[in-house]
C-alpha cells in the first residue's frame, strides 16, 4: 500500500496554513501507510548562491542529541564557510553560501551516519519511522509554511522499515517524489543509472525512479519529456507524486493499480490517495473532485 | 415507513452497518440517510433487506458491496469496487466511480451517471450495469453474463476474453479486447438498451448504441491461433 498527499494552495494568505491544512490529509492516510510518513515543502527560495540541505541525525549514534552547533563549527574551522542551522532535535535545516557538493563531501567524511535528505533553495525534507500522526508531532508540520508541498506515509512493500527509505525521496536539487506502488525493475534502472556516476543512499525502488527522472531532468529534459521517458522506462505500478519549486506533478500507471484523487478550488489543489485525506478540507463539498486517468501527466504550477 | 439518519462524522460507520444488518426489519424503519461519509470504506456492505440507503457525499472503497435486495444511492462518488458482487437491487452512483465498479456482480441494477474508471464489471456474473459517461481501460473483462451500456466512450481492451455478458456502448472503443467484436443491433438488443436506459433514469436514442459480444473463438483452446484472436 503507502498513501499520497499533495497541496498547493493559490491564495497568498493560504501559504501560511498550509502545514496546518496538510496534517489531517497525512493522518487520513494511516491505514495506507503506519510505518513511516514524511514531507517536502516548498516555500520562498533562498536568494543568489546561498543552498540548504535538510539533514536527519536519527542514525548517528547522539541520535537527538547530535551536535549540530558543533558540526557548523566545523565547517568553519575546516572549510571556512558560514552557515546557519534550524533545528528540530533529529533534523536540521543548514544553510550557507558555497557549492552543496563542496559541504556534502566534508558532511560524508566527517558525519558519515548524517543522511542529507535533500539539497536545493527553495525545498525542505523531512522523514522518519512513526505513525504519521507521530512523524507530524515530532517535527511539527502543522507550523510549516510555503507554497506546496508533496507527503507521503509508507507500508514497506520493497525495502526495510528505515527512516532513509522513507518517502520523499529526492535526487540533484529541489526535486522530490513520492511513490505509491512497487517497481519491477528498480535495479535494471540501477545499472543504467550508477555508469553515469549517480549515487544510490538505499536499495529502495523509489529512489531509483526518482534519481532516474532527475537524471533526465538534468540532461536537459523538461518534466513533461522526463514523465514520457518514465513511462517508457519505468515498469511496474505506480501513482508518482513530485515536486519541483514552482510545480507538482501526477502520474499514474498505464493500469491505475494505484489510486489517486484530485479535488481543486479557487484556493487549492488537493491530492491524496483516497478521497479521506480530502474530506476536511475547506469548501471541498464544492471542489472539483476527479480521478487522474492512467498514463496521463497531470501539472500544477505553483 | 420512518426515516432514520446517521451522521458518520460523530457515529461509528460499524454502527451505521450493524443498524442495517441487525436491527432494520425490527424496528421497520425502510429509508436510511448517511450523512458526510468523507470517503470512507464498506458504507452500507453486505445489505439483505429491501431498504433505501442514501448516501450525501463521497462513498469510499466497496460501497453497497455484496448487495442484496436494498437500493442504494450514493450523492458523490464512489471509490474502487462500489457494488462489487451484488446479488440484486439497485446501486445509483450519482457521481463518477472508480476502478472495478460493479465488479463480479451476480445481479441487480448498478447505474453512474458519471464516469466509471478501469475494470469496470470485470467477471460480471450476471448484473445489469448503466456508465452515464465512459469506462476506463479493460471494461467488462471476462464478463460472463448480464449487460454493459455505456452512453460514453470506453479505453483499451473493452471486452476482453467476454463469454455470454453483452457490452452496449454509444461512443468511441480505443480498442475491443481478444475475442470482442461488434456486431448488428437487432430489435431485441434496442428494446433491451432503451429498458435499462429507462431503469438508470437516462434519455439516448437506443438505436445510436453499437452492440459488442463475444466471438466465442476463445472457448476452445487453439494452439494454431498463436496467441492471437
Amino acid at each position: 500500500m503507502c498513501g499520497i498527499v499533495g497541496l498547493l494552495v493559490k491564495k497568498p494568505a493560504l501559504k501560511q496554513q498550509l502545514g496546518q491544512l496538510m496534517v489531517p490529509m497525512l493522518i487520513g492516510m494511516t491505514e495506507r501507510g503506519p510505518d513511516s510518513a514524511g514531507l517536502a515543502v516548498f516555500a520562498e527560495p533562498l536568494k543568489g548562491s546561498a543552498r540548504k540541505l535538510s539533514l536527519y541525525s536519527g542514525l548517528t549514534e547522539a541520535g537527538a542529541d547530535f551536535d549540530w552547533h558543533g558540526l557548523t563549527h566545523g565547517l568553519q574551522q575546516h572549510l571556512g564557510v558560514t552557515s546557519t542551522i534550524d533545528v528540530k532535535h533529529n533534523h536540521a535545516v543548514l544553510s550557507f553560501e558555497v557549492s552543496p557538493d563542496i559541504v556534502k563531501k566534508w558532511l560524508r567524511e566527517h558525519h558519515p551516519k548524517l543522511h542529507i535528505l535533500s539539497t536545493g533553495q527553495t525545498i525542505d525534507l523531512y522523514k522518519d519511522i512513526g505513525t504519521p500522526a507521530m512523524v507530524s508531532d515530532r517535527y511539527d508540520f502543522s507550523s510549516l509554511t510555503g507554497s506546496h508541498l508533496v507527503g507521503h506515509t509508507r507500508m514497506a512493500t520493497e525495502s526495510a522499515v528505515t527512516p532513509d527509505r522513507a518517502h520523499p525521496f529526492t535526487a540533484g536539487e529541489d526535486f522530490c517524489l513520492v511513490h505509491n506502488g512497487s517497481l519491477s525493475n528498480p535495479y535494471g534502472l540501477r545499472r543504467k543509472l550508477e555508469p553515469h556516476g549517480i549515487h544510490f543512499d538505499t536499495d529502495n525502488d523509489t529512489e531509483a525512479a526518482c534519481r532516474f527522472l532527475e537524471w533526465r531532468l538534468r540532461e536537459g529534459d523538461d518534466l513533461e519529456t522526463a514523465l514520457h521517458a518514465g513511462f517508457e522506462e519505468l515498469d511496474g505500478f505506480f501513482t508518482f507524486l513530485m515536486g519541483t519549486p514552482d510545480k507538482l506533478a501526477l502520474i499514474r500507471d498505464p493500469f491505475a493499480c494505484k489510486p489517486a484523487v484530485v479535488a481543486e478550488t479557487d484556493d487549492y489543489v488537493a491530492i491524496a490517495s483516497e478521497f479521506r485525506s480530502l474530506a476536511h478540507l475547506p469548501d471541498v463539498k464544492h471542489a472539483k473532485v476527479f480521478e487522474p486517468a492512467p498514463e496521463e501527466m497531470y501539472v500544477w504550477n505553483a | 415507513m420512518e426515516r432514520v439518519s446517521f451522521d458518520l462524522a460523530s457515529t461509528p460507520l460499524r454502527e451505521v452497518n450493524q443498524f442495517l444488518h441487525q436491527k432494520l426489519q425490527a424496528e421497520d424503519k425502510r429509508h436510511v440517510e448517511v450523512h458526510n461519509p468523507d470517503g470512507a470504506h464498506n458504507i452500507a456492505v453486505g445489505l439483505d433487506q429491501p431498504v433505501t440507503v442514501e448516501i450525501h457525499g463521497h462513498a469510499g472503497y466497496y460501497a453497497a458491496g455484496l448487495n442484496k435486495k436494498a437500493h442504494v444511492i450514493v450523492h458523490g462518488s464512489a471509490g474502487t469496487g462500489v457494488a462489487e458482487n451484488m446479488m440484486s437491487g439497485v446501486v445509483h452512483v450519482k457521481g463518477f466511480a472508480s476502478n472495478g465498479a460493479g465488479a463480479t456482480a451476480h445481479g441487480g441494477l448498478l447505474v453512474i451517471d458519471g464516469d466509471a474508471g478501469l475494470r469496470c464489471g470485470i467477471s460480471l456474473k450476471g448484473a445489469d450495469i448503466v456508465v452515464g459517461g465512459s469506462v476506463g481501460s479493460f471494461s467488462g473483462f471476462m464478463a460472463q453474463a448480464g449487460r454493459m451500456v455505456i452512453c460514453g466512450n470506453a479505453g483499451d481492451a473493452l471486452g476482453d476474453s467476454l463469454y455470454e455478458a453483452v457490452i452496449y456502448i454509444r461512443g468511441e472503443v480505443k480498442s475491443l479486447g481478444a475475442d470482442a467484436q461488434f456486431e448488428p443491433m437487432t430489435d431485441e438488443d434496442r428494446a433491451t438498451v432503451a429498458d435499462l436506459l429507462r431503469q438508470a433514469g437516462l434519455q439516448h436514442e437506443p438505436a445510436s448504441f453499437k452492440r459488442i459480444a463475444s466471438a466465442r473463438s476463445l472457448y476452445h483452446w487453439n494452439a494454431d491461433a498463436n496467441q492471437e484472436y
